[in-house]
């Protein structure tokens, strides 16, 4: 237990979880904002890995960083794209197209990867984001180093919980959006084009994925290596459901959730001649379960998830 | 000049004319009836009018202005309100949220949430539409979401309101309710267009009725000149005589329903201590407002769910609960209030459909295990033949039947082995005359061969013309039956709304 | 643009959506392969060339569609019963780690009890992986699709972990793999030359048993049923958890073989890439099948020839392999759509 207290309290402990927590962050808003329009999207884990190609290679190729960061916002909306054009507008399956998307997107980045440097055998590095101290907060001791002295691109995630829960409530096109997710025919009954909100949300919801990818390659390390995402996008979805649609939530299940994984990869040191590494690395994936299964019973879906909307169907 | 009028409409969905060149007009302060049997083309129509549908032909005018197609926020900015059948509400957000949503720029940074508050409460106190506007939508009753839909119009500053069967799921004094509010809305000039195929609230509520037959305008007539009987014939054309009960002595009990209790998956109490007794050559009505245990009772009954605690008896045997293979193998018929969610599966063929419930028995399966579809599909010609289900044959896809024809097979399959017990979950809901006057003929025919039925509908008059005996659903209380002949429609309507039929007076007392 | 659902889909327009799909998923990647430079004809013949265009190149691309059939027929039931097990890839290797556990040393019979021994031991190893995401879906209604894909990142974890700790084989020169698969428990080759084995047969067989229990059984019935419409299913009698949790155990057990097939008859050992994403693929193979479990066949071989083909035409000229990849994402957001159309007519307004 002593061992534990003293990883508690070291600011590089909280460092690291504040690192990790910055794309699950973004992919887990990410994946909320299309969920709560009642679409679901399991092409996270690919527009993940194509936003991290994306970010990282503009950046190689002579871009700057926040150019980059847009880039791959971009590239994930595209991908939202394609997703919203079959699942919305076609209302084919959702589970299918969401898998087919992740296929593509990570093929297609690995793809354009060679094609662009067909012969690195060691990964290129990129100069990635800078961590930025914020004055007199930073010397508070233990958080103040861990919070306060962090890429510009945490500071965007933790930013984007609040801005996300502002756009979902308090404005007139996060209510279209919550009620796209709950009752299509309700918005349409309004006279707004149901699938056009659907599809905003799908893209939007994408670009964070793709910028939470991005974060991997641009900001916690500094080349894009292949499966480096590494179902971090399914961790996204259930912690969705951990957090019952709701981004403070979603917040706080990414911090528990990057809390232990940093806690396990200190613990790994201390622990790893006894315990072999896999184990640790099989945590998350376990947790994501456990996670999923303590909140089921509490679960409150988006009463339209997964229902495809065709206008003008006979029903 | 008319508020609205319609030239020539045309719609076709595939093959069928579901709306054939409808021409109408509608005058400020007025009500029109829309009358019609289900399938006749009514709620197409009104699709139209509110761009859902797009018209193959035909032009749509309001205040003289031709009206843009297609479109829902053309429709809301003429001045055009709807109120679904199916309520376009959603039950996790509030009152508000669903009034608001649409009204403001969909690009604006905040919402003014007090502003609107502050309309809201002003029209419900003007039209009398009392509604909390921060509560759940899931939580209102029916009537009290039918309100928050009409004040969605108003809110829009609707000219024209179309609503939709609004009284299918009222108990009567609501009905009444939301005449008296049809009638201030109208006095203050607001158009009504009054969707309906119940003939006495047309004739107490509108100015004028037009009556659809298949799709097409066979008569419009003012209300003041019309009868029943007129009406009656101008909807169905020819006469369709519904069947009528005839005494008959009941035999032994059947089905024994004793203080059943049962819960939602939410733990919310959907049954509470309800008993009943159900004999051979008997149906008894259950009437009651949708949602007040209807459902919990027929899952009960149907093996879909188990009580909490009670018992049902089911020919001196216990009911085997959450067993619907045993249950029909017992001797119980089900005919499902949804035919779509629970009564058949679309996408498979009419002979697979109809030995579902049979799959292990020996006359279906060799040991239970390889399908005999020889046997299977005999019997599916059988059934076809004997119910008369219109179709291409055993081969062809069920969702592709009509609605009749799809029912007419699950009676075929419910009755097939003639069972003792019936149960009936709204059972002509959304058919055409004919199709009704069959089921209820198969229905009575059964109650004449020997059994007992539980008959579910939330329409009175059916409750009464074909039940021996009525009990009332309300919160989860099932009441005392009573003689069908013997309470009068209001008198059945309070027991709906969970007043006791007995005086106020005695009521107060007791409290 | 609206949609209006055709009364009934003919089978010549079936049949004709995967040839659609696998046209169109060829058009659209030719756009990649005109940026590698190379004429896209040339591409694609030397793809064909590859896959086809020897006894070599054929029986590779046999051997290679083998434990596609597997994984292609495990999605293609599990998905008509609208369980979407994603998980084909841990289940795989469920399957060859029961089939190493077993095959290596710890049972001896002879073979022509051996090989069935060690495939029934790998389909209830997948089949038994599957148990806890069914289970939770069927109590606690927590999503399948996740904690499937969450369990193979967990099994190819427990994989590396025996393959570098307790079951390294000494004798691999430090290579992390497990001992080889004992003479009896080998799926015997089928031709002198080549890699093609007796594993073709079982995944042939498994079709047609699983064409037939779908098409001939009450089990079948329920199964799609249960897919099309569970509240009819439950309704008329059928207990739809139960016919869930049947469904996932043959689909995991049909994912399983395919490890054990790997295992005992491509490779002889257990190594942590045994599958380079057969399960993924699985799930390309069944949507390209439209679920029809004969129909996995020839998709399965369409996919196999086109990595078979990939690597060959890669060597050839200067078109990363990945392409393979992106040909097998394509292809399952194309049959979605051709698919569609196939039930949908379009009417543009």
């Amino acid at each position: 237990m002593g061992d534990l207290f003293d990883i508690l309290m070291t600011a590089g402990f909280w460092a690291a979880t504040i690192r990790i927590v910055s794309p699950l962050i973004f992919g887990t808003l990410g994946e909320l904002i299309c969920e709560r329009a009642g679409v679901l999207n399991l092409g996270i884990e690919g527009i993940m890995t194509a936003g991290a190609m994306a970010g990282w290679m503009w950046v190689y190729q002579g871009g700057d960083l926040w150019t980059g960061v847009m880039f791959a916002a971009f590239i994930g909306a595209s991908f939202g794209l394609l997703h919203a054009s079959f699942t919305v507008y076609l209302g084919v399956s959702q589970h299918v197209t969401g898998i087919g998307i992740t296929l593509f997107a990570s093929s297609l980045s690995y793809f354009v990867y060679r094609m662009l440097l067909p012969s690195a055998t060691t990964p290129p590095k990129i100069e990635p984001f800078q961590s930025v101290a914020i004055p007199f907060l930073v010397d508070i001791p233990v958080i103040g180093p861990a919070l306060f002295n962090q890429s510009p691109l945490t500071y965007l995630a933790l930013l984007s919980v609040p801005v996300v829960w502002y756009v979902l409530y308090r404005t007139p096109i996060g209510l279209a959006v919550r009620m796209a997710g709950e009752n299509p025919m309700a918005v349409e009954a309004q006279g707004i084009d149901v699938l056009a909100v659907r599809t905003g949300a799908v893209m939007a919801g994408s670009a964070l994925m793709a910028v939470g990818g991005a974060f991997i390659t641009m900001s916690w390390f500094d080349a894009f290596y292949f499966g480096m995402i590494n179902g971090r996008g399914w961790i996204c979805v259930a912690l969705v459901i951990f957090a019952s649609w709701r981004p403070q939530k979603a917040l706080l299940g990414a911090l528990l959730f990057a809390g232990l994984e940093a806690m396990q990869v200190r613990a790994q040191q201390k622990a790893g001649a006894v315990i072999p590494y896999q184990f640790f690395l099989m945590l998350p994936y376990v947790l994501s379960i456990v996670a999923m299964v303590v909140m089921a019973r509490r679960a409150r879906y988006p009463q339209a998830l997964l229902v495809p909307f065709r206008r003008g169907e006979r029903h | 000049m008319p508020v609205l009028s319609l030239d020539g409409i045309t719609k076709r969905f595939g093959s069928l004319i579901a709306n054939d060149s409808i021409s109408l007009s509608l005058a400020k302060g007025e009500v029109l009836a829309l009358l019609g049997e289900n399938g006749a083309g009514k709620t197409t129509l009104m699709n139209i009018l509110f761009g859902h549908y797009v018209a193959d032909e035909g032009v749509v005018e309001v205040d003289g202005k031709p009206l843009i197609k297609g479109s829902t926020e053309a429709s809301i900015a003429a001045g055009i309100g709807m109120v679904h059948q199916h309520f376009t509400l959603a039950g996790n957000l509030t009152v508000l949220d669903n009034v608001i949503l649409g009204t403001e720029s969909l690009w604006s940074w905040k919402q003014d949430l007090s502003k609107a508050r502050k309309k809201l409460a002003d029209m419900s106190a003007q039209f009398g539409l009392e509604v909390n506007p921060d509560a759940m939508v899931g939580e209102l009753s029916v009537g009290e979401r039918q309100r928050v839909e009409i004040l969605k119009a108003l809110y829009r500053d609707a000219r024209i309101l179309i609503l939709d069967e609004p009284t299918a799921v009222l108990t009567p004094q609501e009905t009444t309710s939301l005449f008296e509010t049809l009638k201030q809305l109208t006095g203050n000039g607001l158009a009504v267009i009054f969707i309906s195929h119940k003939l006495h609230e047309i004739l107490a509520v509108s100015d004028r009725v037009a009556v659809l037959r298949r799709g097409a305008i066979v008569g419009e007539v003012e209300t003041a000149k019309a009868d029943r009987n007129l009406l009656a014939e101008m909807m169905v054309g020819e006469e369709v005589s519904r069947p009528k009960l005839t005494a008959h002595k009941t035999g032994a009990p059947v089905l024994e329903i004793s203080k059943v209790n049962a819960a939602g998956e939410d733990g919310v109490q959907l049954l509470r201590d309800v008993s009943l007794s159900v004999s051979a050559h008997e149906i008894v009505g259950i009437a009651g407002v949708a949602g007040n245990g209807q459902r919990a009772l027929a899952d009960i009954l149907s093996g879909l769910a188990r009580p909490v605690s009670g018992t049902v008896r089911l020919l001196g045997e216990p009911l085997p609960f959450g067993n619907p293979s045993q249950i029909v193998h017992r001797g119980a018929g089900r005919i499902p209030e949804d035919r779509h969610a629970h009564g058949v599966v679309g996408e498979m063929t009419l002979w697979e459909n109809l030995v579902s419930e049979d799959l292990r028995q020996p006359a279906v399966s060799k040991w239970g295990v390889v399908i005999d579809k020889t046997h299977a599909v005999k019997r599916a010609e059988e059934a076809i033949e004997h119910y008369d289900i219109r179709c291409e044959g055993p081969f062809q896809q069920t969702k592709l039947l009509s609605g009749g024809n799809m029912q007419k097979l699950i009676l075929a399959r419910a009755l097939a082995r003639e069972p003792s017990f019936i149960l009936a979950n709204q059972p002509v809901r959304g058919l055409d005359e004919g199709a009704i006057a069959f089921v209820q003929t198969q229905l009575l025919e059964a109650r004449k061969r020997g059994a007992g039925i539980i008959l579910i509908s939330e329409d009175l008059d059916e409750l009464l013309s074909l039940s021996d005996r009525i009990a009332v659903f309300f919160h989860g209380n099932l009441s005392e039956t009573f003689p069908s002949g013997s309470k009068t429609v209001p008198e059945i309507g309070l027991m709906m709304a969970g007043q006791s039929s007995e005086p106020a007076g005695e009521r107060a007392n007791a409290v | 643009m609206q949609f209006e659902a055709r009364p009934s889909v003919s089978i010549l327009r079936a049949g004709l959506a995967p040839i659609a799909a696998v046209a169109a998923t060829l058009a659209l990647c030719s756009v990649l392969i005109m940026w590698t430079g190379t004429p896209v004809l040339n591409a694609y013949y030397l793809l064909f060339k590859g896959a086809f265009g020897s006894t070599f190149a054929i029986n590779e691309t046999l051997t290679r569609s083998i434990p596609l059939i597997f994984t292609g027929l495990a999605v293609a039931v599990a998905f008509r019963s609208k369980f979407y097990n994603i998980g084909g890839e841990g289940q795989f290797y469920a399957g060859a780690l029961a089939a190493t556990y077993f095959g290596t040393g710890l049972v001896h019979l002879p073979p022509l009890l051996m090989v069935p021994f060690l495939m029934i031991c790998g389909a209830v190893a997948g089949g038994a992986l599957l148990i806890v995401p069914v289970l939770l879906k069927t109590r606690l209604k927590v999503d399948e699709v996740v904690t499937t894909l969450l369990l193979n990142f967990i099994v190819i974890l427990f994989v590396s972990y025996l393959i570098e700790g307790p079951w390294r084989d000494p004798m691999a020169m430090g290579w992390p793999q497990a001992a080889s698969i004992i003479d009896e428990g080998v799926l015997p080759p089928l031709l002198a030359k080549g890699r093609l084995h007796m594993g073709l047969f079982f995944a042939l067989a498994a079709s047609v048993l699983v064409w037939a229990m779908m098409k001939f059984t009450v089990l079948g019935y329920e199964i799609k049923a249960v897919g099309f419409n569970a509240g009819a299913a439950e309704f008329s009698g059928i207990r739809v958890n139960r016919i869930v949790i049947y469904t996932a155990l043959i689909s995991g057990g049909l994912a399983g073989l395919a490890g054990v097939s790997e295992v005992a008859g491509l490779k002889g050992y257990l190594t942590r890439d045994l599958s380079p994403g057969f399960g993924y693929t699985g799930i390309a193979v069944a949507m390209l099948a439209q679920l029809h479990p004969i129909g996995v066949i020839p998709a399965a071989l369409f996919l196999s020839a086109v990595y078979v083909g990939a690597d060959a035409m890669s060597r050839a000229v200067n078109i990363p392999t990945y392409i393979a990849d992106v040909l097998v994402g394509v292809s399952v957001l194309a049959i979605l759509v051709s698919v569609m159309l196939t039930r949908y007519k379009i009417r543009w307004r």
